[in-house]
C-alpha cells in the first residue's frame, strides 16, 4: 500500500508535466482549431536556451523565469512570422506548417547543441530527499513539481476567467468575426495564445530535463505523445480536462511500471502504444473527450 | 453639416465576385436609414464593407474621418457598432460576458452603460449568467443589441434584424431602435428583407439591385414607387 501511494504521487508529478504540455496544446487548439504538433519540440528548444543561461552563469531559477519570458516573445514571434500568413487557410494546411515547424525546431536544437547528451540542471531545483510519512517516502522533487504546475493552473484560470484580457482571449477563440466588432485586435489575442502556449511548454520542457534528465534533443517527443493523450482525453477544448487527462495518465503509466515488475509482462515497453491506443479509442467512441463541453445552440 | 456616414463609389469583391459596383449612400445624423434589396443585392456586403470586414475600393468617410482602410477594430473604436446578420453574439459565453465584451472599447467601465442597456432590455438581470446560445432567437437578438449599445455608439449597423423571428418580437426589437434614436439621437443604418417594415421605420431608404443603388428617397415616397411595390412590397 505504502508504495502504492508512492508511485501515484510520483505519477502525478510526472502527469504534471503531460498536463502542461496539454495545456498548451489546449490553448492553441481552443483559438485557432489547429493541434499544434511542434509544441513538444518548441519546449524543447526553449530548455535549451535554459540551460545555456545557466550554463554562463544565471541562477536556476532566474534562468527558469528568462525563459519564459524568451519563450512567450519567441511563441508570439512564431505566430505572427509562420502562422499568421496562413491565417483562414484550410486546417490541414496549418497543421501540415506546425509539423515542418516540428522537424525545423528539432533540427535546429541538434545544430544549435549538438545531440550531446547533458545533465541540467546541473544542480537539482528541488531538494533531493524525501518526507517519510510512515512507510510512505515522498519526493519531494514531485512534490515541487506538482505545486508549481497546480499554481500555473490557477493562475492560467485567473487570467482567462477573471481579466478582460481573458474575456478577450476567450470571445476571440470562439467568434473572431463579432470580436472584431466589438473592439478586440483578434491578431494579436492569438499571437498571445502562442506566447502563453510557449510558455507553457517551456515550463514542461524544464521539469522533464529536471526530473527524468537527461536533457537531450529527442526528450519531448514521447512526453508529446502523452500530452496529446492527456488532451484528446480531455477533449481538446478543455483546459480542465487536459489537466486532469495529463495526472490521470502520469498516475496510470507509473502504476503499470511499478506493478509491471510483479507481473512480468514488461507492460512498461508499451507504454507509448498504449498511449496511442487511448488516443485512438476516445477519437473513436467519444470525440469530445470526457470532458468536452457540448455547446448548446438555438438556431 | 455633412452627413455622419458617406460612401461614395464603394466596390468591394469576395475573391472573383464583385458584389458591390459603386454603391454612393449617406446617413445623417439621428437618422434611419433603411436599405432593401433582394438576395445578393450586396446589402449584407454594403455593412460589412462600413464596418471594415472586406477590403473595398472607393471612399468611406464616418464623422468627418476617412475609414476605407480601417480594420473593424478601429471602425469599433470611433463610434460604429455592427449588429451582425445571424446575431452575432457569443453564444458560448454568458449574458454578462457578452454585455461586458461589448462595452470592451469603453475606459470609463461597464456600469453606465448596462443601467442604459437594463433599460430597455429589463430582462437581461435575470439572465446574466445564462449563456447566450440557450436563449431564444428574440433574446438573441436582443442581447446583440444591447451588446452593440454597451459601446455607446454613434452610428447602429443593423443586418437584417427580423430575420427568423416571430412578428410579435419583431415589433418590438424595431420598437427599441426607434427609441434609441428618439431619445438618443442614434443614427441607424438597417438591412432588411422586410421591405414593409423596413420602409415605416425609417426616415430615408436605397434600394440595392446587383450591387448598385438602383432607387433612393425618403421611405415615404418610396413606399408609393410602383415598381418598389410590385418588387419589394408584393402589391
Amino acid at each position: 500500500m505504502a508504495e502504492f501511494f508512492q508511485q501515484v504521487v510520483a505519477g502525478l508529478a510526472s502527469g504534471s508535466i503531460y498536463a502542461l504540455l496539454a495545456l498548451a496544446i489546449v490553448i492553441i487548439y481552443r483559438s485557432t482549431g489547429v493541434v499544434n504538433f511542434a509544441q513538444g519540440e518548441m519546449a524543447t528548444f526553449t530548455t535549451f536556451i535554459a540551460w545555456t543561461l545557466v550554463d554562463h552563469g544565471l541562477g536556476y531559477w532566474p534562468a527558469f523565469a528568462l525563459t519564459l519570458v524568451i519563450a512567450f516573445v519567441g511563441g508570439i514571434a512564431l505566430e505572427r512570422t509562420i502562422i499568421r500568413p496562413v491565417e483562414g487557410k484550410p486546417v490541414v494546411t496549418v497543421v501540415i506548417l506546425t509539423i515542418g515547424l516540428f522537424i525545423m525546431l528539432g533540427g535546429l536544437t541538434n545544430w544549435i547543441w549538438k545531440a550531446e547528451v547533458r545533465s541540467f540542471p546541473p544542480s537539482r531545483p528541488f531538494p533531493t530527499d524525501a518526507w517519510h510519512i510512515g512507510d510512505v517516502a515522498i519526493s519531494k522533487q514531485d512534490v515541487g513539481i506538482l505545486l508549481v504546475t497546480i499554481g500555473l493552473v490557477g493562475g492560467l484560470w485567473a487570467l482567462f476567467q477573471l481579466t478582460k484580457l481573458g474575456l478577450a482571449l476567450r470571445a476571440s477563440a470562439v467568434n473572431p468575426t463579432a470580436s472584431r466588432l466589438v473592439g478586440i485586435r483578434v491578431g494579436w489575442m492569438l499571437a498571445f495564445g502562442w506566447g502563453l502556449a510557449a510558455a507553457i511548454g517551456a515550463v514542461a520542457g524544464l521539469f522533464t530535463a529536471a526530473a527524468s534528465p537527461p536533457l537531450e534533443p529527442n526528450m519531448m517527443r514521447p512526453i508529446l505523445i502523452y500530452a496529446f493523450a492527456a488532451a484528446v482525453v480531455g477533449g481538446l477544448e478543455s483546459a480542465v480536462g487536459a489537466v486532469i487527462g495529463g495526472l490521470a495518465i502520469g498516475v496510470a503509466l507509473n502504476l503499470i511500471a511499478t506493478y509491471d515488475e510483479h507481473l512480468h509482462i514488461e507492460l512498461d515497453r508499451v507504454r507509448l502504444p498504449i498511449a496511442l491506443l487511448l488516443i485512438l479509442t476516445v477519437l473513436l467512441v467519444r470525440p469530445a473527450g470526457l470532458f468536452g463541453k457540448a455547446v448548446l445552440r438555438r438556431v | 453639416m455633412a452627413p455622419l456616414l458617406e460612401l461614395q463609389d464603394v466596390e468591394a469583391r469576395y475573391g472573383p465576385v464583385q458584389a458591390l459596383h459603386g454603391v454612393s449612400l449617406t446617413v445623417g445624423e439621428g437618422e434611419i436609414v433603411a436599405v432593401l434589396g433582394g438576395n445578393g443585392a450586396g446589402k449584407t456586403t454594403t455593412l460589412r464593407a462600413i464596418s471594415g470586414l472586406v477590403t473595398k475600393s472607393g471612399e468611406v468617410r464616418f464623422a468627418g474621418r476617412r475609414i476605407t482602410r480601417a480594420a473593424p477594430e478601429r471602425v469599433a473604436r470611433i463610434g460604429i457598432a455592427h449588429v451582425p446578420e445571424g446575431r452575432g453574439i457569443f453564444q458560448e459565453l454568458s449574458v454578462h460576458e457578452n454585455l461586458r465584451l461589448g462595452a470592451y472599447l469603453r475606459r470609463d467601465g461597464f456600469d453606465e452603460g448596462y443601467e442604459r442597456a437594463r433599460a430597455y432590455f429589463p430582462w437581461l438581470d435575470d439572465r446574466r449568467g445564462q449563456q447566450a446560445g440557450t436563449l431564444s432567437g428574440g433574446e438573441q437578438q436582443m442581447l446583440a443589441l444591447a451588446r452593440a449599445l454597451m459601446s455607446r455608439p454613434r452610428l447602429l449597423l443593423l443586418d437584417e434584424p427580423s430575420l427568423g423571428l416571430a412578428p410579435i418580437v419583431v415589433r418590438e426589437l424595431f420598437e427599441i431602435v426607434r427609441q434609441l434614436n428618439e431619445k438618443d439621437g442614434l443614427a441607424v443604418l438597417v438591412v432588411e428583407q422586410n421591405a414593409k417594415l423596413a420602409l415605416r421605420s425609417s426616415n430615408r431608404a436605397y434600394v440595392l439591385e446587383v450591387g448598385r443603388v438602383a432607387l433612393e428617397g425618403p421611405s415615404a415616397e418610396l413606399e408609393q414607387n410602383d415598381s418598389v411595390r410590385k418588387a419589394y412590397l408584393g402589391y
